[in-house]
């Protein structure tokens, strides 16, 4: 078979762009080339968009590039440690019995930070519950997610004011909504106006294991045939929670967008720069009008899926290990320190202050007041009903009963 | 005054409501171009435009998925589910996304969706076009339910949705979409609140409750019953979630006999709630049992004999008489 048989076009970066440094999977998973039919085996390492290699090399991309100033990048730098630290914190709340249950972001942050550093403030945000840096990036308090994780609230930030969305636990459901509202940008005229202050687009979040679900599909067909500003933002993080992404997929996730009629693109996930320029791109384009894209960023989930999780019963430690030399932080620490734009001071200040973070969400998380019980009763409706009044008068009732006996 | 089919009633009401909000968007297969299988959004694209009567993918999830984020960004998405038996790809996003996003905000993320479904049987259709699923929704925390049973309702109970800011299963009775009812929408006119159940006939012997399609049947039941002196009071009950049950009990305490209709199967249907509600307010003032009149616990039969399924006429009365005989 020729290359011209091919189904699916390897997408729309098919430039011979510099191979990464270090292939982002075994060689010997993927089956040769002529040996499938068609599509490409989904650990393809072909085209993955990467200006920072793991060593903290700058690389050039044909059509991808980081154009902001080693400033950025030290901001960047800032937001990658502060992540983690709130993500190691919270692990080490959960362990302590602070918090139920964590979903730990660890490996994810350049993704994250990346794509979330890209975003104009009229952007919103669609996240799935691992979206912790992006979070970050979008103004909202990690305590609140704390607060969601112990199981005070479902997330107590306001989506309208952070133009973050609640986390959504629902495998894949928030592309939708993230459409919808695209849709609804579209309609208040917030598109291809040209004005960098007013068009806006969505971004969602969503995983591997989500590009399985119908919700996921349906949003990809109605961005497409709406052509609404979306960007699909899906970090490829190889498992999930115990089944590996050859499970979900033949072929690399970025090639399924074709079949839906629009451009996707694999960037390598773990490269704060590249996501960043991938993201904006695509939020370029849709904010132009330009329509959805799907990004695919190739990143690993360093950590279990959540803290209930045990991935040593599923993966073997080298693949693990063989990540950890890719780490999305200690590229950028490289680069600033070779380039000379950081010294050991500033990356001191920087551990400094995610100390003085994680000691703010250890004291917060500890004070978060529990819910009062009657509480559950408000806001189910926002014009009450008459069974809500009833039941609620009769627990608060009955809840005094005790009071009074133990008076 | 004008006379007007069920589906005109729709219609109409979906027209005041377009009208009167800039932010009214109907979305569903065939709604546009078209008008909806049923004519229910009929000329509607035509002068509302493409951008506010959208002609969707077929993916009912979709539809209720792309609602969700339309209404955060502040519009009033009336979704049409073409059939019943078609809201089922749409039931995470309805149960577990419609309904509980303005709770798990704290009240930060309203919906006001519409989720406009034609319910029940009796049009002879094939599988999956005459089911009664009402009480998945009326069994979720943050929806509300509402089944009108009338043009004259229609009209006013969807406007009186589009105006909820709530999320709304509108559950409208296809089998009687083409029955004809006379229309006031002169100025003074004034439709009862959404949430609320009407007794649409007197009577003391005993009380049939009923709503949608059943309202009808439960109506002409009444009549025969007179005609062999037995007087039957009709409630309609309208809403399903919440249950406006003060006019029931009201009227199950002058009667002491109550019997509850609708083609939903019988078990863990809205008679079986009714029953324990109406038992739990009225325990003595009864004089029998709370009856339940229902489809059977099986899947809808096949249109040739699903006559026999539905409660009609002749089954109302024969457990208004098991009630009475106590």
């Amino acid at each position: 078979m020729t290359d011209s048989a091919r189904a699916v076009p390897p997408g729309p970066s098919d430039h011979p762009s510099d191979p990464p440094s270090d292939p982002p999977t075994d060689p010997s998973s993927d089956p040769a080339p002529d040996t499938v039919f068609g599509p490409r085996p989904v650990h393809d390492a072909g085209n993955l968009v990467q200006l920072l290699t793991p060593e903290g090399e700058r690389r050039e991309h044909p059509d991808y590039s980081f154009d902001l100033d080693d400033e950025h990048v030290l901001g960047f730098y800032r937001d990658l440690v502060l992540t983690r630290r709130i993500d190691s914190e919270a692990l080490a709340l959960q362990r302590q019995g602070e918090l139920g249950i964590w979903a730990q972001a660890l490996g994810q942050e350049a993704a994250q930070i990346g794509s979330g550093r890209a975003m104009a403030p009229q952007d919103f945000v669609f996240p799935t519950y691992r979206e912790h840096g992006v979070a970050w990036c979008r103004g909202v308090d990690p305590l609140a997610l704390l607060g969601l994780f112990r199981g005070v609230d479902h997330g107590d930030w306001n989506p309208l004011e952070n133009n973050f969305a609640l986390y959504t636990i629902v495998i894949g459901a928030q592309t939708l909504h993230a459409t919808g509202y695209a849709m609804g940008l579209q309609r208040d005229g917030a598109v291809g106006t040209g004005d960098p202050e007013r068009d806006a687009a969505v971004v969602a979040y969503f995983g591997d294991g989500a590009t399985s679900q119908g919700d996921v599909n349906e949003a990809f067909i109605w961005a497409s045939v709406f052509n609404s500003p979306v960007v699909f933002f899906c970090q490829n993080n190889q498992w999930a929670i115990s089944e590996p992404s050859e499970r979900q997929s033949r072929i690399p996730l970025y090639q399924r967008a074709l079949g839906f009629g629009f451009p996707g693109v694999r960037v390598d996930g773990n490269d704060v720069l590249a996501c960043y320029a991938v993201t904006q791109a695509a939020l370029k384009r849709a904010h132009e009008g330009g329509g959805p894209t799907f990004v695919e960023a190739y990143t690993y989930r360093m950590g279990a899926h959540t803290t209930t999780d045990d991935p040593t019963r599923y993966r073997l430690n080298d693949d693990l290990e063989s990540w950890k030399l890719k780490d999305p932080i200690a590229r950028v620490k490289a680069y600033l320190a070779r380039s000379g734009a950081a010294d050991e001071d500033f990356f001191a200040e920087v551990e400094t202050e995610a100390e003085a973070l994680a000691e703010r969400l250890r004291s917060g998380c500890r004070e978060l007041p529990d819910p009062s019980p009657l509480e559950m009763f408000d806001k189910v409706y926002v014009e009450q009903t008459p069974e809500l009044v009833a039941q609620r008068q009769q627990f608060a009732a009955y809840l005094e009963s005790f009071e009074e006996a133990h008076a | 005054m004008s006379q007007i089919t069920l589906v005109k009633g729709l219609n109409t009401g979906l027209r005041a409501a377009m009208e009167a909000d800039p932010k009214v968007i109907v979305m569903g297969e065939d709604v546009g171009r078209l008008g909806g299988v049923f004519r229910v959004t009929d000329g509607l694209q035509k002068d509302f435009g493409e951008d506010r009567v959208i002609d969707t993918p077929l993916a009912e999830s979709g539809i209720i998925g792309t609602a969700v984020g339309l209404a955060m960004r502040g519009y009033r998405p009336v979704c049409e589910i073409q059939f019943d038996g078609f809201v089922y790809p749409a039931y995470d996003q309805i149960v577990s996304q419609v309904a509980k996003m303005h709770s798990r905000s704290r009240g930060k993320l309203p919906m006001p969706i519409v989720i406009r479904i034609p319910f029940g049987g009796g049009i002879g259709a094939v599988e999956h076009h005459s089911e009664s699923p009402e009480a998945y929704f009326a069994h979720t925390a943050g929806l509300k339910v509402v089944a009108c049973s009338n043009p004259v309702d229609a009209y006013w109970m969807i406007q009186q949705a589009v105006a909820s800011d709530d999320p709304i299963v509108f559950l409208e009775p296809k089998r009687r979409y083409w029955e004809k009812g006379e229309l006031d929408d002169s100025a003074t006119s004034a439709p009862d609140p959404l949430h609320s159940s009407r007794v649409v006939r007197a009577g003391g012997q005993a009380t049939v409750l009923a709503y949608g399609p059943m309202v009808k049947t439960c109506l002409e039941a009444a009549t025969a019953a007179a005609e062999e002196g037995i007087e039957l009071e009709v409630i309609d009950l309208r809403t399903l979630s919440p249950l406006d049950l003060g006019p029931v009990h009201e009227s199950a305490r002058k009667t002491g006999r109550v019997v509850v209709v609708h083609e939903a199967p019988i078990t863990l249907g809205m008679g079986a709630e009714i029953a324990a509600r109406v038992t739990e307010e009225c325990f003595y003032a009864l004089e029998a049992p709370v009856m339940r009149v229902a489809g059977f616990d099986t899947p809808y039969p096949a249109s040739r004999v699903e006559e026999e399924y539905l409660p009609d006429l002749d089954r109302v009365l024969d457990a208004v008489d098991r009630a009475l005989a106590h």
